[in-house]
């Protein structure tokens, strides 16, 4: 199977590999995909009030796999959660030139984004009733 | 050293130079059709098919007249066992053979299947291996048919033949046996291993691609098939079409290499599998050795690397030709159904790499190829969730994953 130029270039220099600190306040970390299934994204934010300042990968999965996630960091570092909660998959495959059996790659990282962002949310949550009782 | 490197030869090898040197006259001027009965050309072609044939059969210890050409493997193992359930289906209708089969053998089945025979797909054990106690055991009155290769492609184990051979002799079922992988690797004798069918296929011993044989047996049992193609009656009607006499010469005397070479050649390639082997383990953690340590092919390593996975591995040795069991190496977008069938979980059957030495591998080549491995390896690990989780010491496969 032939790689498009930037497939190959995220998977020979992947960008943002690496690790957050999951239980810090500020991050937020999805994992999606199953080993049996070949492909496992693990896909973290860090967040500063409302925009995405860091972003870390690691991933087990193909070429394409591993290019849809280091994009992924590259595209969310920067936004706020509701922009990079509506990053398409169908932009990563855009972008990377995916052919048609590689799609569900885009679907995963598109998942692994959500993934974090919930997770950060879903942390946070605890924080947020209480702003809102003072507020009220 | 030339790159791209080839450890690729299950999958196929390159022509020897003596093979091609043997196969040219038979394109150029001696080009006649074996079965001109009334010329020079005829006649050349004839004697040139029929001294193939007999070093064909000096190979798997089989006479000239039990040698049927074909186009290979593929073709071989359909005529073998359509034409035994064409020919003896009125005697039973039960097939035995094992899930860790080649796929010409289980579509053929399967197609047997829609017909109205019956097929036992035996599991092999973990390592490959059908036992001649697993076949007993599922053996009838109306099994007409055993077929288990001889060596496995995907992991190189090698099944008992012999034993289930006698087996089979001693219930009055016939043995078919695919031994495309086997044939010039170890000692093949249909009469010592009492196969009754055997195939084999040129592409896999340095002969050309486009030509293999179907052994049959003539006597104790002589076997009788049913054509599975209509035409002018050639090869004592089993199989029509004018023969490939080119490709029938290099088969044979690629047979004859393997014949004349086949003690020092497995030595060689033994060596240096073991040399890539000890020096991947070596280097590396958490390395899955798929297949049998005694019962094995001498060129066939298959290695599973836990947390990565295969394709994007084969992406990272980008200028080694090997292959991987992988889904998303494979057309059908399944993991190896033979690792599967060997209890191989789908994460590792994932993870799965094949070196296949052979002829023309080098030491070089080899140092070369497990130097790139380990680099490649160890950088995916770096990027790896699973190895992170590992190595915090949680074990992936107790982790409930959300599959997609």
């Amino acid at each position: 199977m032939a790689y498009s130029n930037k497939v190959l270039d995220h998977y020979n220099n992947p960008r943002n590999v690496g690790a957050l600190d999951k239980s810090s306040q500020e991050v937020g970390t999805g994992v999606v995909g199953a080993p049996e299934c070949g492909d496992v994204m693990k896909l973290q934010i860090q967040v500063e009030g409302d925009r995405i300042v860091d972003a870390k990968f690691k991933t087990f999965g193909c070429g394409s796999a591993i290019a849809s996630s280091s994009l992924a960091t590259e595209w969310v570092k920067g936004k706020t959660l509701d922009e990079a909660a509506a990053i398409r998959n169908t932009e990563i495959v855009q972008e990377l030139s995916l052919p048609p059996v590689k799609i569900h790659c885009s679907v995963l990282a598109e998942d692994a984004i959500k993934a974090a962002v919930e997770d950060y949310k879903k942390k946070n949550i605890k924080a947020a009733p209480a702003t809102t009782e003072a507020q009220a | 050293m030339k790159r791209p490197v080839y450890l690729d030869y299950q999958a196929t090898t390159p022509v020897d130079p003596r093979v091609l040197d043997a196969m040219l006259p038979y394109f150029r001027e001696d080009f006649g059709n074996a079965a001109s009965r009334n010329h020079a050309f005829g006649w050349k072609a004839e004697e040139a098919v029929s001294k193939g044939r007999e070093e064909i059969g000096r190979l798997i210890g089989a006479s000239e007249k039990e040698i049927v050409f074909t186009s290979g493997s593929t073709e071989a193992i359909n005529l073998a066992l359509k034409g035994v359930a064409d020919m003896y289906g009125s005697k039973g209708k039960h097939i035995i053979t094992s899930q860790a089969e080649h796929k010409a053998v289980l579509d053929t089945c399967k197609h047997l299947e829609k017909q109205g025979f019956e097929v036992t797909y035996l599991a092999p054990d973990s390592t490959g291996r059908v036992t001649v106690e697993a076949v007993a055991a599922v053996l009838r009155d109306d099994t007409i048919l055993v077929a288990l290769l001889w060596a496995n492609n995907e992991v190189g184990t090698l099944n008992p033949i012999r034993e289930i051979g006698a087996l089979c002799h001693e219930r009055g079922v016939l043995f078919f046996t695919d031994a495309t992988q086997a044939v010039g690797k170890v000692p093949v004798d249909v009469e010592a291993d009492n196969v009754d069918l055997l195939c084999l296929s040129g592409h896999k011993i340095y002969g050309p691609k486009g030509v293999g044989c179907l052994y049959v047996r003539r006597r104790k049992p002589r076997v009788r098939l049913v054509a599975q193609m209509d035409g002018g009656g050639h090869e004592r009607g089993m199989r029509s079409g004018t023969l490939n006499v080119p490709g029938i010469v290099g088969l044979a005397k690629a047979c004859q290499l393997c014949r004349e070479e086949l003690e020092v050649e497995a030595a060689r390639a033994s060596g240096l599998r073991d040399h890539l082997e000890a020096k991947i383990t070596g280097a590396l953690e958490f390395v899955h050795f798929n297949g049998n340590k005694e019962h094995r092919l001498p060129g066939c390593l298959n290695l599973s690397f836990h947390y990565v996975e295969g394709e994007s591995l084969l992406m990272g040795i980008d200028d080694i030709a090997v292959s991987s069991g992988s889904a998303c190496t494979s057309a059908s977008l399944e993991p190896s159904h033979v690792l599967r069938s060997m209890g191989v979980g789908d994460d590792l059957a994932h993870s799965s790499i094949r070196f296949g030495i052979g002829r023309f591998t080098t030491q070089e080549e080899v140092d070369y190829a497990a130097d790139r491995l380990i680099t490649a390896v160890r950088r995916l690990r770096e990027m790896s969730p699973l190895y992170e989780m590992a190595l915090e010491g949680i074990d992936p496969s107790t982790v409930e994953w959300q599959g997609h």
